[in-house]
């Protein structure tokens, strides 16, 4: 627990993952639960994620598997259980909360990205405002993401003129502007037209190569071949059972992974 | 006399006694709007906050002003109170009348704004650990004022010509001094018309104004992403071509 590195924002660019014995895991749920009214969402969840792994998280509709990976930035409160982030505690202290978001990007399914500021004032605001950053600095900051991510040429449009899969790698770029140490993508791909996925799935690609830690909720098992360390299987609020990928897709354990995958692979 | 002075007319319209008098007016229209935007605001927190007595009393302060006739709430403050030992000015009372009585509008055109931003917004700018503060400021606010516009400008051109209410209980403004000096001259018709003139004048500025405001706030209106638009069918005011 002693090396908690939290000097969040100023993190060099290849800090990302060097992974190391004994280290403190990325992430550490132990019996998590989470309940709305007299549903169940998350039901005794244990999960341990070392830093620079790779996470799918899969499972039919309404499994827990977004709440899983809202709860791992607080945008969830779980009711029970301990949540660890890079060996802090989501208790319900502001600092903590605090320190567990500087540390974590998130994209959401349906981007949401601020329709009245610009693709470049979308990616400046938070470097400016959390971390104090200059104008200039932060634009810097957010022109290399966004060369990164192939759009530095959008950078002066609004959201809502760029397509679907521009959006959400502007949203990707935004989120890796505060300098992350662990990505979480809430089904990053579902609301694309299918010829914008791909594109998506390169830019997600590129950032695993470089040993960004991910989970990433979604259905596109291609991807989750390609490129995930660990399925984490997901059903009724449990998680029901964890393996490499070839492991899952040749072999899965339990019967309702099977149902399913005969469900979405055609 | 049986018949209509044009001259009269243009002779009131330009007269000094009652130009005064539309500058009370103005005055008492911006102030109430400025006083009725910042408690309006206040009651709306209050209304969507999860703390069952201060969401109760909004609920109760809008269903109140609202339900009563703001000529009653402006006697009441004006005659009444002084009954109780509490006594005002007369552009005071018919301020604190306004006020009041437009709170209760406004904080239900500010709360339907900030429903109508996404809840997707708000998490976006938790997951980038912004701060409440910040998230208000940068984030909501300036999404749900676009939304607040046009009902907002609805709500200030019934607030201007409310305010000849105030005459009632004796306000100098543009409609009691038509009164007094129709009263002097008995020359109803023209009296009044420049009186209807001003009034269209001021509420003709008041559009003209509220088209630039929308015009400048929904600078990416153009661009709004299907998304939002899809989800905040109140801002919808014209129809978009997708750039």
């Amino acid at each position: 627990m002693s090396e908690m590195s939290m000097n969040t924002a100023s993190g060099a660019e290849g800090a990302m993952a060097q992974p190391q014995l004994r280290e403190v895991p990325a992430v550490r749920m132990e019996a998590v639960y989470k309940h709305y009214g007299d549903f169940t969402a998350l039901n005794e969840v244990d999960l341990k994620v070392a830093k620079g792994e790779k996470i799918v998280v899969c499972g039919p509709s309404g499994s827990g598997k977004s709440t899983l990976i809202r709860c791992i930035n607080h945008i969830e409160k779980h009711d029970e259980g301990l949540i660890y982030v890079n060996g802090v505690e989501l208790d319900r202290q502001r600092k903590n909360i605090d320190a567990v978001r500087r540390d974590t990007g998130m994209v959401f399914q349906s981007f949401n990205l601020f329709p009245h500021m610009t693709v470049l004032e979308n990616c400046i605001l938070a470097p400016m405002t959390v971390s104090s950053m200059s104008q200039a600095e932060a634009k810097d900051l957010a022109m290399h993401f966004l060369t990164k991510v192939r759009i530095p040429d959008q950078a002066e449009k609004f959201p809502g003129q760029l397509s679907g899969g521009q959006q959400q790698r502007v949203a990707i770029a935004r989120a890796l502007c505060m300098r992350p140490k662990i990505m979480l993508f809430d089904e990053p791909t579902s609301a694309l037209d299918p010829e914008m996925v791909k594109e998506v799935l390169e830019t997600m690609k590129k950032l695993a190569e470089e040993g960004m830690t991910m989970l990433c909720v979604t259905h596109e098992m291609g991807f989750a071949r390609e490129v995930a360390d660990r399925i984490v299987f997901m059903n009724e609020g449990k998680v029901v059972e964890q393996a490499a990928p070839e492991e899952f897709f040749k072999n899965p354990k339990s019967e309702r992974a099977r149902t399913f995958l005969d469900q979405i692979i055609h | 006399m049986s018949h209509f002075s044009p001259t009269a007319a243009v002779n009131y319209f330009f007269n000094y006694f009652l130009m005064k008098g539309v500058l009370v007016t103005i005055g008492l229209t911006v102030a109430a709007v400025i006083g009725g935007l910042i408690l309006g605001m206040g009651i709306a927190l209050m209304r969507m906050s999860s703390n069952p007595v201060l969401s109760g009393f909004s609920r109760f302060y809008i269903w109140f002003f609202r339900g009563t006739p703001l000529l009653i709430q402006l006697v009441v403050i004006y005659s009444g109170l002084p009954q109780l030992g509490i006594k005002f000015s007369v552009i005071t009372c018919a301020l604190v009348g306004l006020i009041l009585n437009e709170a209760a509008y406004l904080a239900e055109i500010v709360r339907a704004g900030f429903m109508a931003v996404s809840a997707g917004q708000r998490e976006a700018a938790w997951a980038l650990s912004l701060s409440p503060w910040t998230t208000f400021r940068r984030v909501t606010l300036p999404q749900a004022f676009r939304l607040m516009i046009p009902p907002l400008g609805n709500s200030i051109n019934s607030l201007l010509k409310a305010t000849s209410l105030a005459s009632v209980i004796s306000v100098e403004e543009l409609m009691r001094r038509s009164d007094m000096l129709m009263q002097e001259h008995f020359q109803i018709l023209e009296v009044y018309a420049a009186a209807t003139a001003y009034y269209l004048i001021l509420t003709s500025v008041w559009d003209a104004v509220q088209r630039r405001l929308e015009k400048h706030f929904g600078r990416s209106s153009a661009a709004k992403s299907r998304r939002v638009a899809a989800r905040a069918p109140v801002a919808q005011t014209s129809v978009e071509v997708r750039a």
